[in-house]
């Protein structure tokens, strides 16, 4: 018994953390290419969830052809936003930017709660209730497609950054935005499309989680918060220091959830990845895979 | 081929940076463009290639022609798409990225991929250095090897105009004259022009076709290399380049600390 108790904590935290590491690569790309924080990506998880439910819900779309009209709707999201509130401020500091992501956070927010209510909504059961079982373990089934789904979008964007030429676009745009400029890359398009790949990956984290849950509501934007600790551990601009971060996260707050939290009576599972976090960066201040600068000696 | 005239330049609104400054590169020509440190230089050709947009700076007056086009504050990309690629002050390579992802990079307008894979060859004909560590991070190039790599990922976009920005800064002395000379290779080779802009004037002129100098922001002067060499004041004032030498300045410089300060004497 003790032994599948572990291995579900386990599960759990992989299925989890594979999630927080699908919206941390959101949130990376984005600080990589414009140097800002995207506060408002718990609400662009939200609104992949909420856009996600309602065509499933309201116009019985099948859940294929929902997450695909999601998807495109989030790319749209990113490109409207970043046109109408982030390029404006193009050249002003990256605390302005970084407030405006805010202000939209409560934009973002308030709408929802406008369109869809406060009341949590269940999500449709689109994946067979009865789990599998590996060995001894029952793991439900939503949670091998989670997993799955995570690890192959992160193969496609490695892919996408390592051999195509947006992705080496936005990289060389990371590395030097003037440098950049000077080839003839458009910066403006390298932004437009970061926000883009930010909003739709969020989206689907959004959709992976409500799928998990059960249900959607606005705590889904706490996520948002939570990939602060997770992007800040993996080091801010490392794609597979987010991935790290985030599957970390994910164990070490179910693994303390499941083990301490009866024995201090709860709390430990919210508290831990700060814990973490504060324990990581006074041993290595730019995270766990963030870079210190080249410097040849 | 380019033409600038009378240029005017802005930083932030108000400080006046270029007064109104004219020149001309023409086809398949090396022009140099020279002038002490905040003269103006590098403001011009970012003027030119228009990266000024990205540093506050802003054309008030005055026209760029290329080809009889007016690209006067033209988008920096869509510059680069005209045939015109400005190599950046300081060898700014993209050092977490390989060389190849460096030229690749310099290749991004491109369309025709043949052309992409041959230029590609020719690059690490060019500078066989490079081909050694195509696969290296850029960051750990030496400083030779990374100002070849600035210049190759500016051929790769297959410019008819290089702006070059101080190719020879923080090298060493040997280091520069290979620098020139495959900067020269590439004018005779590929037909490209070029527009080079230098503090080391003595090996700049020792390649230009024409040169300019630049002072406080206007022409103070222009003409062949060998009219500028001629002339000893242009040398002395302009150019840093001392009639006599090293040996005799520093003769000099003794003489007048000597009567400057008698007690030494003793």
């Amino acid at each position: 018994m003790d032994f599948t108790f572990l291995m579900q904590l386990l599960i759990n935290g992989l299925v989890v953390g594979s999630i927080y590491a699908l919206v941390a690569t959101g949130f990376v790309i984005i600080f990589k290419s414009s140097s800002a924080l995207n506060l408002a990506q718990g609400e662009f998880l939200m609104v992949g969830a909420y856009i996600c439910l309602y065509l499933v819900l309201q116009h019985k779309v099948p859940f294929i052809a929902a997450f695909v009209i999601t998807m495109l709707f989030s790319a749209l999201l990113g490109i409207v936003i970043e046109r109408t509130t982030l390029r404006p401020l193009l050249g002003s500091p990256v605390i302005s930017v970084i407030m405006a992501t805010l202000g939209l956070a409560s934009v973002l927010r308030a709408l929802l709660q406008i369109f869809f209510g406060v009341d949590t909504i269940p999500f449709p059961e689109i994946f067979p209730p009865e789990p599998v079982h590996i060995g001894p373990v029952p793991v439900s089934i939503g949670y091998l497609y989670s997993l799955c789904c995570v690890a192959v979008l992160l193969t496609a964007l490695t892919a996408f950054f390592k051999y195509t030429k947006s992705g080496l676009a936005m990289r060389a745009t990371a590395s030097s935005r003037q440098t950049a400029l000077s080839m003839g890359i458009s910066v403006k398009k390298v932004f437009a499309m970061s926000w883009c790949i930010a909003a739709m990956v969020s989206a689907i984290g959004g959709i992976l989680l409500g799928a998990i849950r059960g249900g959607v509501d606005m705590s889904l934007a706490n996520m948002g918060l939570k990939v602060l600790p997770v992007v800040i551990l993996g080091g801010m601009d490392s794609i597979a220091g987010a991935v790290l971060g985030g599957l970390i996260i994910g164990l070490l707050e179910n693994l303390c959830g499941g083990y301490l939290d009866p024995l201090v009576g709860g709390g430990v599972k919210e508290v831990v990845p700060y814990i973490a976090l504060v324990l990581i960066l006074m041993v290595r201040p730019s995270g766990l895979l963030g870079s210190r600068r080249i410097e040849r000696m | 081929m380019l033409k600038v005239e009378n240029i005017q330049v802005v930083y932030g609104d108000s400080m006046l940076v270029l007064k109104g400054p004219s020149l001309e590169v023409p086809e398949e020509g090396i022009v140099a463009l020279l002038g002490a440190n905040g003269a103006g230089k590098s403001t011009l050709i970012k003027a030119i290639s228009g990266l000024l947009a990205s540093e506050q700076g802003k054309i008030i007056s005055g026209t760029v022609l290329f080809r009889g086009d007016n690209i006067t504050g033209m988008a920096a990309d869509d510059v680069v798409r005209r045939g015109i690629f400005h190599v950046i002050e300081g060898r700014r390579v993209f050092q977490e990225l390989t060389v190849e992802e460096n030229l690749a990079a310099g290749g991004y307008t491109r369309k025709d991929r043949a052309g992409f894979r041959s230029d590609l060859e020719f690059i690490y004909d060019f500078f066989p250095r490079l081909a050694e560590r195509r696969r290296q991070s850029a960051g750990y190039l030496s400083g030779g090897e990374q100002q070849m790599l600035a210049i190759g990922r500016g051929l790769m976009a297959r410019p008819q105009l290089l702006l070059l920005d101080e190719p020879s800064l923080g090298l060493a002395p040997l280091l520069v004259q290979e620098i020139f000379s495959l900067i020269r290779r590439i004018n005779t080779e590929r037909k490209t022009a070029i527009l080079l802009v230098e503090q080391n004037a003595a090996i700049a002129l020792s390649i230009a076709d024409h040169a300019y100098v630049l002072e406080n922001g206007a022409i103070a002067m222009s003409g062949k290399p060998e009219e500028l060499n001629a002339s000893g004041e242009v040398r002395e004032f302009y150019l840093g380049i001392s009639e006599h030498g090293e040996r005799r300045g520093y003769k000099a410089m003794k003489e007048e600390m000597r009567s400057a300060f008698p007690a030494h004497r003793a």
